[in-house]
C-alpha cells in the first residue's frame, strides 16, 4: 500500500523532498511491505472494536443520553528518531522551565514587569490572572505539574511551537492506549525496529504528584478530581486514575474542615493531601471563583493555602496558555535562562500593538487570527477559507478589543501518510507532547500524534474529522 | 470506598433487581387474564389496580390514567417516561449509577447493562412489545439476570460486591412482600381462608409465578395451592433464593460482611434491624402472621425493609447526594478541560 504513496505539498513526515523514504522510516517501510492487504485491514478492524468494547471513547457534547463515540485511530505510525528527539525534549525542557519561573515571577516581583519585557496591562488584564493569589508559595515552588504543549512542523520540518496547555491538558490516555493497541497488532515491528516505551507515564504522574505532597504527610493520598462522567475526558480520568492506584473523586466526595480535605468514604472522613484536579480553576472552589459550580469543593482554595492540601496544576497556571502571553516565551526564556529558544514560535503579530495590528487589519485574508483566551476552535478566524462576512466581524471585534486577539501567517503542517477509504495518502498531523514537572522534568518519549483525517485539512479536531496515532520515537536513529 | 460509589453500586444492584421484579409481575398477569372469563370493566380494574399497588406509584398512575385496564397499567409499567419506576425508566437509572461508577465496574458488566439499555430505548422493543409481550418481558428478565450473573462472576467479592448484594437482596425483599400482597383482597382481614375458589387458585397461582416460586414450591408442598401455604413459602422458606426470610438473611451477611461485625451483635442500626427482623422470620409461623393479618404483616414488613434502608444511608452515605443528571451540572461538566479532542489549530 505504500509503494503507490507520493509526497505532497510541503513537509512530508516519511518521505523526503527527491521521493526518498527518509532513514527513520526504511524499516517500517520494509516490514509494511511484507503485509498483505486482507491482513491489514483485519488488524485494523480489530483495533477498532477493541477501542470500542473497552470504552475507550469521548462523550459527544450536548448528548446527556450518553452518545460516545471513538477517537479514530490511525495505523501507520508517526516516527521520530532519537537525535530529533532529543532536540524536542530541550526545547520542551528549556520551555516549561523558563513557564514555571515566569509564572512565580509575575505572582510575586514581577521582575519581568519591571524590567519592560512584558508590559504589565497584558499581565493584568489577562483572564487567567489570580490576582488572589500573588505571594502564595505554591508547594515545591512548581506551578505546572502537567503540561500539554502542541508542536507543528513548517515546510522544511523545523518544530515549532504553536500553543502551551497549562491547565488541565487531556490526551495522554490515548497515547497509552494507541500504543498497547499496536503493541497488540503489530508485536514484531517493535522488537526489531526498537521504539522507546510510553507506559512509565502513570507512575511519573504519581511521582511528580507525591513529591508535591505536604512535606508533613510520610504517606500521602492522591486523588484524582474529575467534573463527572459526563466530561468529555471521563475516559481519560478513570483510566489515569486507575493506572495510579487513587480515587477518582467528583466534588461532591469533599469535604473540608478545618482548613484540611477530606473524602466522605464508608469507612467515615479520610484525609486528602494531593489533588489532581481535571476542573478549571473558575469551577474548583465556588466560594471563591464562579459561585453558580456545582462541581467544586467549597472552602478548597482555603485548605490550599494553609498548606494542607496540594493542587496539581496549581492555580493561575492560565495565564501562561493566554495567547498573548505565548507571544512573549521566548523573551522569557531569555531573560530567565539567558539562552536562545531551542523551540521557535509560530511567527505571531499582537493586535495590541500599534504596528502589528496595522499589519493584522490590512492582512487579514492571509492570517489566522485567535482569541487570547478561547480553546476549542472558539474565536477563530482562518483567513485564507472565511468569507468576506467573516473577515468583517473580525476586524470589528480587533478593533474593538485589541489584546483579545492575536494573529499568525497560514502554517501548513507536515503531512503523514495515512490509511483514508482504502488507501494510504498525505494527511497534516501535529504532535502533543506531555511534560510532567516534579523533583525533575521528564517527558514520555513521542505524545499524541493528531491527525486532520480529511482531505487538505488542518483541524486536528476529532469533532471536525481528526483522529490519531502512535508516536514512535527510536531507540537510534534509523 | 468512597460513599458516593457505594451509593452507586447499591441502587444499580437495586434497580437491576426492580426492572425484573416488574417484568415478572405484569408478564404473570397478562398471561393469567388468558385464563380468567368474563371480565367486566370493574373485574378487570379489580384486577389490575392492585398490580399498580404493588408498585407503590397508584397516584402517580392515576394522574395519567383514568382506568386501571391492561393496557393503561402495562403502558404505565412498561414504557411510561413519567413514572419513576417504568421499566424502562428503572434501567436507564441503573445503567445511569453504573456510568457513575464505571471505572469500579467491569467491561462485561457495563456493556451488557449498556445493551439492555440501548433495548429498551430502541424503536426495536415497541415492536417486540407490540408482537409478542412475554417475548419483550423475558428479554428484560434475561438482561436482569444475567447482570446478575455477570456481577457476581466478574466483579470482585470486596466491600463495594456487598453494597451490590445488599441493593439486590433489599429490592427482593420488598417485591416479594408486594407481589404476596396483591391478592389481598380476597383474604379475610384475620386468619387464613378455609375455602378456596377456582379463581383463587388461579390467582395464587400467578402470585407463585410472579416471584418465580411455581416450580420450587411444588417440591415442597405439591400441585395443592393455598393461600397460606403460597405465604408460608414466599415469607419463611429458608432456602427458595426470594423469599423474604432468605432476602434478610443474605442481606444481614452482606452488611455484615461491610462492617466485620459478628452476627449476634451490631454496631449501627442497620445491622440492629436486620438482625431483628431477621429473628423474627427465623421464629415466626405462617399462623400467627395469618392471626395478625397478612396483608398488616406485609405493611410491617416494608416499613422493616424501608427503615433498614434508611438506616444503611445515615451509616454509610450520611450525605444525600445531590442529582448528578441536573443538566446544569452536566453543562459544566462538558466545559471543563483543554481537551485533544476538542482543542484547535
Amino acid at each position: 500500500m505504500l509503494k503507490k504513496y507520493t509526497r505532497n505539498d510541503g513537509f512530508d513526515e516519511m518521505v523526503d523532498a527527491k521521493g526518498a523514504c527518509r532513514s527513520h522510516y526504511r524499516k517500517f517501510q520494509k516490514l509494511f511491505q511484507k503485509m498483505s492487504r486482507s491482513e491489514f485491514d483485519a488488524k485494523r478492524q480489530t483495533v477498532d472494536m477493541n477501542f470500542l468494547r473497552q470504552g475507550i471513547t469521548f462523550n459527544v457534547y450536548g448528548d446527556a443520553q450518553g452518545a460516545e463515540k471513538i477517537f479514530p485511530f490511525d495505523l501507520l505510525p508517526r516516527i521520530i528518531p532519537a537525535k530529533e528527539w532529543e532536540h524536542i525534549e530541550r526545547g520542551l525542557t528549556q520551555r516549561i522551565t523558563a513557564l514555571n519561573l515566569f509564572l512565580h515571577d509575575i505572582y510575586h516581583e514581577q521582575k519581568i514587569v519591571k524590567d519592560g519585557i512584558v508590559p504589565q496591562y497584558v499581565v493584568l488584564s489577562g483572564k487567567h490572572f489570580r490576582r488572589e493569589f500573588v505571594n502564595f508559595e505554591v508547594p515545591k515552588g512548581i506551578y505546572i505539574h502537567v503540561c500539554g504543549t502542541d508542536l507543528i512542523r513548517d515546510k522544511d520540518g523545523n518544530y515549532l511551537v504553536l500553543e502551551d496547555n497549562g491547565r488541565c491538558p487531556s490526551g495522554v490516555s490515548y497515547v497509552l492506549e494507541n500504543r498497547r493497541a499496536m503493541k497488540r497488532a503489530f508485536p514484531g515491528m517493535f522488537e526489531s525496529i526498537g521504539v522507546q516505551p510510553v507506559d512509565h507515564y502513570a507512575q511519573e504522574l504519581l511521582k511528580c504528584l507525591k513529591f508535591i505532597a505536604p512535606s508533613i504527610v510520610a504517606d500521602p493520598t492522591v486523588v484524582l478530581l474529575t467534573p463527572g462522567a459526563y466530561n468529555s475526558a471521563y475516559f481519560e480520568h478513570t483510566y489515569l486514575a486507575r493506572q495510579m492506584g487513587i480515587e477518582i473523586v467528583e466534588g461532591r466526595d469533599l469535604f473540608v474542615r478545618d482548613h484540611r480535605v477530606f473524602m466522605r468514604t464508608t469507612k467515615g472522613l479520610q484525609p486528602v493531601h494531593v489533588i489532581y484536579r481535571r476542573i478549571d480553576d473558575d469551577f474548583i472552589d465556588p466560594t471563591v471563583f464562579r459561585k453558580d459550580s456545582m462541581l467544586g469543593v467549597p472552602g478548597l482554595v482555603n485548605a490550599y493555602r494553609a498548606g494542607n492540601v496540594s493542587l496539581a496544576n496549581s492555580i493561575g497556571t492560565g495565564i501562561a496558555d493566554d495567547k498573548v502571553m505565548y507571544y512573549y516565551v521566548p523573551q522569557m526564556i531569555k531573560y530567565y535562562l539567558d539562552q536562545e529558544p531551542i523551540l521557535p514560535n509560530v511567527p505571531t503579530y499582537l493586535a495590541s500593538e500599534e504596528a502589528d495590528r496595522k499589519y493584522i487589519l490590512e492582512n487579514l485574508p492571509d492570517l489566522v487570527v485567535k482569541a487570547a483566551n478561547e480553546s476549542g476552535g472558539y474565536g477563530m478566524l482562518i483567513g485564507p477559507k472565511a468569507t468576506k462576512a467573516e473577515i468583517e466581524k473580525f476586524r470589528e471585534k480587533i478593533i474593538a478589543e485589541p489584546r483579545n486577539y492575536i494573529a499568525q501567517p497560514m502554517v501548513f503542517l507536515s503531512q503523514h501518510p495515512t490509511y483514508c477509504d482504502g488507501k494510504v495518502e498525505g494527511r497534516h498531523v501535529d504532535l502533543r507532547p506531555f511534560i510532567l514537572s516534579g523533583e525533575r522534568i521528564s517527558i514520555i518519549p513521542g505524545g499524541l500524534t493528531r491527525v486532520a483525517l480529511r482531505k487538505g485539512s488542518i483541524v486536528v479536531n476529532s469533532s471536525q474529522g481528526g483522529g490519531s496515532k502512535d508516536t514512535w520515537v527510536l531507540y537510534g536513529d534509523e | 470506598m468512597l460513599s458516593r460509589v457505594a451509593h452507586s453500586l447499591y441502587w444499580m444492584a437495586r434497580y437491576i433487581e426492580r426492572a425484573e421484579n416488574i417484568a415478572r409481575l405484569v408478564d404473570v398477569n397478562l398471561q393469567l387474564l388468558l385464563d380468567l372469563r368474563e371480565l367486566d370493566d370493574v373485574k378487570l380494574a379489580a384486577h389490575w389496580l392492585p398490580i399498580v399497588q404493588a408498585t407503590g406509584d397508584e397516584k402517580e398512575f392515576f394522574k395519567f390514567h383514568k382506568r386501571a385496564t391492561g393496557k393503561t397499567v402495562t403502558e404505565f409499567l412498561v414504557f411510561q417516561n413519567e413514572n419513576p419506576n417504568s421499566i424502562v425508566q428503572v434501567i436507564w437509572q441503573a445503567r445511569e449509577n453504573a456510568r457513575m461508577v464505571r471505572d469500579q465496574l467491569t467491561l462485561e458488566l457495563w456493556e451488557e447493562l449498556n445493551r439492555l439499555y440501548l433495548f429498551v430505548r430502541s424503536p426495536q422493543a415497541r415492536k417486540v412489545w407490540d408482537r409478542s409481550p412475554s417475548e419483550f418481558f423475558q428479554e428484560i428478565r434475561a438482561g436482569s439476570l444475567h447482570l446478575i450473573g455477570i456481577a457476581s462472576a466478574t466483579l470482585l467479592h470486596d466491600e463495594g460486591w456487598w453494597f451490590v448484594q445488599t441493593g439486590q437482596f433489599l429490592e427482593r425483599a420488598d417485591k416479594t412482600t408486594r407481589i404476596l400482597d396483591v391478592r389481598y383482597e380476597s383474604l379475610p382481614e384475620r386468619g387464613a381462608p378455609e375455602t378456596v375458589s377456582q379463581t383463587d387458585v388461579l390467582e395464587w397461582s400467578a402470585v407463585l409465578r410472579s416471584c418465580s416460586a411455581r416450580d420450587a414450591y411444588k417440591t415442597f408442598y405439591g400441585a395443592d395451592v393455598h393461600p397460606r401455604l403460597v405465604a408460608e413459602f414466599l415469607l419463611l422458606n429458608d432456602s427458595f433464593p426470594r423469599s423474604v426470610r432468605f432476602c434478610v438473611s443474605e442481606l444481614n451477611r452482606a452488611i455484615r460482611r461491610i462492617s466485620g461485625v459478628a452476627e449476634g451483635n451490631f454496631c449501627n442500626d442497620a445491622e440492629k434491624l436486620t438482625g431483628r427482623f431477621l429473628a423474627e422470620l427465623q421464629f415466626s409461623t405462617v399462623d400467627e402472621i395469618f392471626d395478625l393479618g397478612l396483608h398488616q404483616y406485609l405493611d410491617e414488613a416494608q416499613t422493616k425493609l424501608n427503615n433498614i434502608g434508611e438506616a444503611l444511608f445515615r451509616t454509610y452515605i450520611s450525605q444525600p447526594f445531590q442529582n448528578p443528571d441536573g443538566e446544569h451540572m452536566v453543562q459544566q461538566e462538558e466545559q471543563q478541560q483543554q481537551s485533544a479532542n476538542n482543542s484547535n489549530l
